[in-house]
């Protein structure tokens, strides 16, 4: 009884394990893999965009909500996207390692004998030769020299040849499915090793050091990651300079950078580069990019005693093509010992910064991406920022519920263009004092990417040995002529007179798939039948001239 | 920096280029059309015979007699569709010089590659498209042994050139974009490596595709000898056309992948991080999975043949969808299409 269920169970595994392993399965899970990864083609992504996510939210509330819930907005990193390609890639393991065993196995033996009616191969082709049929095999085998050939001679003396080529197209399909379980693995090794980091760099700062997640504005990493280790080197921007053709097409983004990195941290030596997009910096096994830019407008403001503060804030390009930006530059007032009164009377400069102005009106458009005639479009706003409120908040902008609450207020709404100043009513002024620029970098780690990229190599090379080799199947059948004089005659009578001769009969096969091997087959059999022909020519002039010279 | 001049020479080329096609394709039709007579005899004789038969084929078409010298004799006239036919491949060629010179001015005038965005993108994929196409022809008047197959391919030009000049049209159109500079994401020696690929592989890709569509016409005449004529039974039999469908994509399968894995590299240096399920990137992979089932339907017994030949055109439908849609309607980092 207990056998009965442990057999039936067994069975049960097995035929799964089968069909799992089936070519027709793989077949179903790439389709599904493929229609899977559709919704990460055609929807926004959370990973990739939230900005469209929450538009979509935004325009299709019910639709978004569902589409959330079933991670269509995050495919890749979704149950049912890992399901189906580790299905796959356990599939593909089931299929790899009986093929592999098979091939080794196949690599040791030797090709198929001779089929009894060659006539009814694929491929087939006859004729006769003027040679004996053991100097045709000898004319043969050299031929098929680049082959794995087994030779036989059957009862009645008929010669025949096996020979097979092509054993490299399924080495080079063994290659190519591990090398993808290979990128499969790095690939999900370096998700867990990697992490990636943004910084937003001013020109001109004392600039900044990859010693701890803390120095990053956003920063991301995989499970393993800590933030603790990560790979020593500091970097400052020199200069940094866009330029632009008449379009308003960006020409060029070029970041002036030094670093250091290893013994150079402890002796203040900074090594330059010229840091542009398609030239990374690469250091300390890390990558540093150069992803983003935009302006810095400064602003000085004077409180009524007297006292001034500077702020270099930057603000962030909401059109690309001309670089209009927003932010929110944000003060707090100097010289209040209290606290809470310090807390009511801060100041934000908020709105629009062109740089090259074009006014509608009073209203502030840009007009190119490049430092023209710049001039900010600001609201002064003082109240509570609510900087101290324990809740993060954007540099880009203020808290709007504290404007709706009536905790902060406009005090101010003016254009200003550089060097330009406003006076609010309690006489502080705020003035424009010009324009600095800011860079966007990006430090990567990715420790697996070069084991990902020897696979990927491989994945290239073993399929195309696999798509490009043919496994192939010569059979050669040589039988001693029938009108001839007999077997043993002829090997004694042949030189002289020429008259002993063989019917070739050959017969080929393609393993795999057919395409391609009739011409290759035809040509083959043309030569053979063709060299035949050709040695014993050379042969009967050799005796001939052996004959004169005794 | 941009060469006008070099430019408004390159626009007039390409435009020719494209009524040199339609020419080409019209003559093409043509002989498809008036071919019909020999095609009945032919197809009889050549159906039973195995598509790929050996010695035992020869060429069975007798050179045309040579008049006898002194004896002033008009040359027996060829047939109207060997003339059109003849007419179509010189005006193919004419089309492919004249197409190639567009796109090599457009270089010049701007000083780097020409496949910048998408209307020189989906230029240069008919280019490849097209002189896929004469390489096909050549190969096939070089080898004699085939005779089941070499009069029949030729009527075939016309539906390699109307997907080819639709998408030309369609690029010199709604996609062109005039001569300019590259932005700096694109400045970068991996232009000339992983584009051109991309562009070789889709332009033999879609030629695969419009086999694998006439395989199918072919088959449903075929299967069907009830109805006779029609455009099915003028085409070269099922085991030539799947044959074709196939060994494009065999061919070509390795290069679209070395595509992909060029583009990561490229993204590597550009984007910062080798593999980010950008749009373009993830239906790429997409249409590497449909081909790979393609490869995989071939070897699966059941699957051969008509399905097999709707997966290659499903393969060629996502790489359209990805060339046109995510380039287009979607934003991603390969939005650069200059329109």
């Amino acid at each position: 009884m207990n056998t009965s269920v442990f057999r039936r169970a067994l069975a049960f595994l097995r035929n799964t394990w089968r069909g799992l392993t089936s070519m027709r399965t793989a077949l179903v899970l790439l389709f599904l893999l493929a229609l899977a990864a559709l919704p990460g083609a055609l929807l926004p992504q959370w990973s990739l965009n939230r900005r469209n996510v929450e538009t979509f939210y935004d325009n299709h509330p019910t639709w978004a909500k569902v589409l959330d819930s079933i991670g269509a907005f995050n495919v890749f990193s979704s149950v049912w996207f890992a399901a189906i390609y580790v299905l796959l890639f356990v599939s593909l393991i089931g299929c790899l390692v009986p093929r592999s065993a098979e091939y080794l196995r196949q690599l040791r033996a030797r090709p198929v004998r001779t089929p009894r009616n060659l006539a009814r191969m694929p491929h087939h082709a006859e004729g006769t030769v003027p040679l004996p049929a053991d100097e045709m095999a000898a004319v043969a085998r050299r031929r098929l020299r680049r082959w794995r050939v087994s030779e036989n001679t059957e009862e009645d003396g008929t010669r025949t040849l096996s020979a097979e080529r092509g054993y490299l197209r399924e080495a080079g399909n063994l290659v190519f499915h591990f090398a993808l379980v290979g990128l499969l693995i790095t690939v999900g090794g370096d998700q867990l090793m990697r992490y990636e980091g943004q910084k937003i760099v001013k020109v001109g700062d004392e600039g900044f050091c990859n010693s701890g997640t803390f120095n990053y504005d956003s920063f991301d990493a995989g499970l393993t990651v800590d933030g603790t280790n990560l790979s020593p080197f500091c970097l400052r921007l020199n200069d940094f300079d866009v330029r632009y053709l008449h379009t308003g097409q960006p020409e060029r983004f070029h970041a002036d950078i030094e670093y250091q990195a290893g013994e150079s941290l402890e002796n203040d030596n900074w090594k330059s580069h010229d840091l542009r997009v398609n030239n990374p910096l690469r250091v300390a096994g890390d990558r540093v990019y150069l992803t983003g830019n935009g302006y810095t407008p400064v602003f000085t403001v004077t409180f009524p005693d007297g006292t001034q503060r500077t702020k270099r804030t930057q603000w962030q390009p909401v059109d690309t093509t001309t670089m209009l930006s927003q932010g929110a530059t944000k003060f707090d007032r100097p010289g209040m010992s209290n606290e809470q009164r310090r807390h009511d009377n801060q100041l934000a400069i908020t709105g629009l910064f062109a740089p090259t102005a074009s006014l509608d009106g009073k209203v502030l458009s840009s007009r190119f991406p490049a430092l023209n005639d710049p001039m900010v479009a600001v609201d002064v706003l003082k109240g509570k920022l609510g900087l101290a409120g324990g809740r993060g908040q954007s540099i880009f902008s203020v808290d709007q519920s504290l404007i709706d609450s009536g905790e902060l207020n406009r005090v101010a709404r003016e254009n200003l263009a550089v060097g330009e100043t406003i006076r609010l009513d309690d006489g502080t002024t705020v003035r424009f004092d010009g324009v600095e620029r800011w860079a966007n970098l990006q430090v990567s780690h990715n420790p697996f990417q070069r084991y990902v990229l020897v696979f990927a190599v491989a994945v290239v090379i073993g399929l195309g040995a696999s798509l490009s080799i043919k496994r192939r199947r010569i059979w050669l059948r040589i039988r001693p002529s029938p009108e001839g004089p007999g077997d043993d005659a002829a090997e004694t009578t042949s030189r002289d007179e020429g008259t002993a001769g063989a019917s070739v009969e050959i017969g080929g096969l393609a393993r795999t798939d057919q395409a391609g091997y009739g011409e290759e087959f035809t040509r083959l059999a043309d030569e053979l039948l063709a060299s035949g022909a050709e040695s014993s020519a050379r042969g009967s002039s050799e005796t001939n001239s052996l004959g004169r010279s005794s | 920096m941009v060469n006008q001049a070099l430019s408004n020479l390159s626009d007039m080329a390409f435009a020719t280029s494209v009524v040199v096609y339609i020419f080409a394709m019209l003559l093409y039709f043509a002989e498809f059309a008036s071919g019909k007579a020999t095609e009945t005899a032919e197809r009889g004789a050549a159906e039973p015979a195995r598509a790929t038969v050996g010695v035992g084929g020869v060429a069975t078409q007798e050179p045309p007699a040579r008049p006898t010298v002194g004896r002033l004799e008009p040359e027996p006239r060829k047939p109207w569709s060997e003339r059109f036919g003849g007419m179509a491949v010189a005006v193919t060629v004419l089309g492919v010089l004249v197409h190639a010179f567009s796109l090599v001015t457009r270089g010049m005038a701007v000083g780097r590659v020409p496949w910048g965005n998408m209307y020189e993108f989906g230029s240069a994929i008919c280019l490849v498209a097209v002189i896929a196409w004469l390489v096909v022809l050549y190969r096939q008047s070089r080898s004699i042994r085939k005779p089941t197959t070499a009069p029949k391919l030729r009527g075939l030009g016309g539906f390699v050139l109307l997907p080819a000049t639709l998408l030309l049209f369609l690029s010199g159109t709604a996609l062109y974009a005039t001569a300019s500079q590259l932005q700096p994401a694109l400045r970068s020696y991996w232009i000339w490596i992983h584009v051109s690929a991309a562009i070789v592989s889709t332009g033999v890709l879609m030629f695969a595709g419009v086999a694998s569509v006439l395989f199918l016409v072919r088959l449903r005449s075929e299967n069907d000898p009830a109805r006779p004529g029609g455009i099915g039974s003028r085409l070269p039999s099922s085991q030539v056309l799947d044959r074709f469908a196939y060994r494009a994509t065999v061919l070509i399968m390795p290069v679209w992948t070395f595509a992909i894995i060029a583009g990561a590299m490229w993204a590597e240096a550009a984007w910062g991080r080798f593999w980010g399920w950008d749009p373009k990137e993830t239906c790429s992979l997409i249409a590497w999975i449909v081909y790979a089932a393609y490869l995989h339907a071939r070897a699966t017994s059941g699957w051969r043949g008509t399905r097999a030949a709707w997966i290659n055109i499903l393969g060629l439908a996502v790489m359209i969808f990805n060339l046109f849609f995510i380039n287009i309607v979607i934003s991603g980092l390969h939005s650069y299409a200059g329109l």
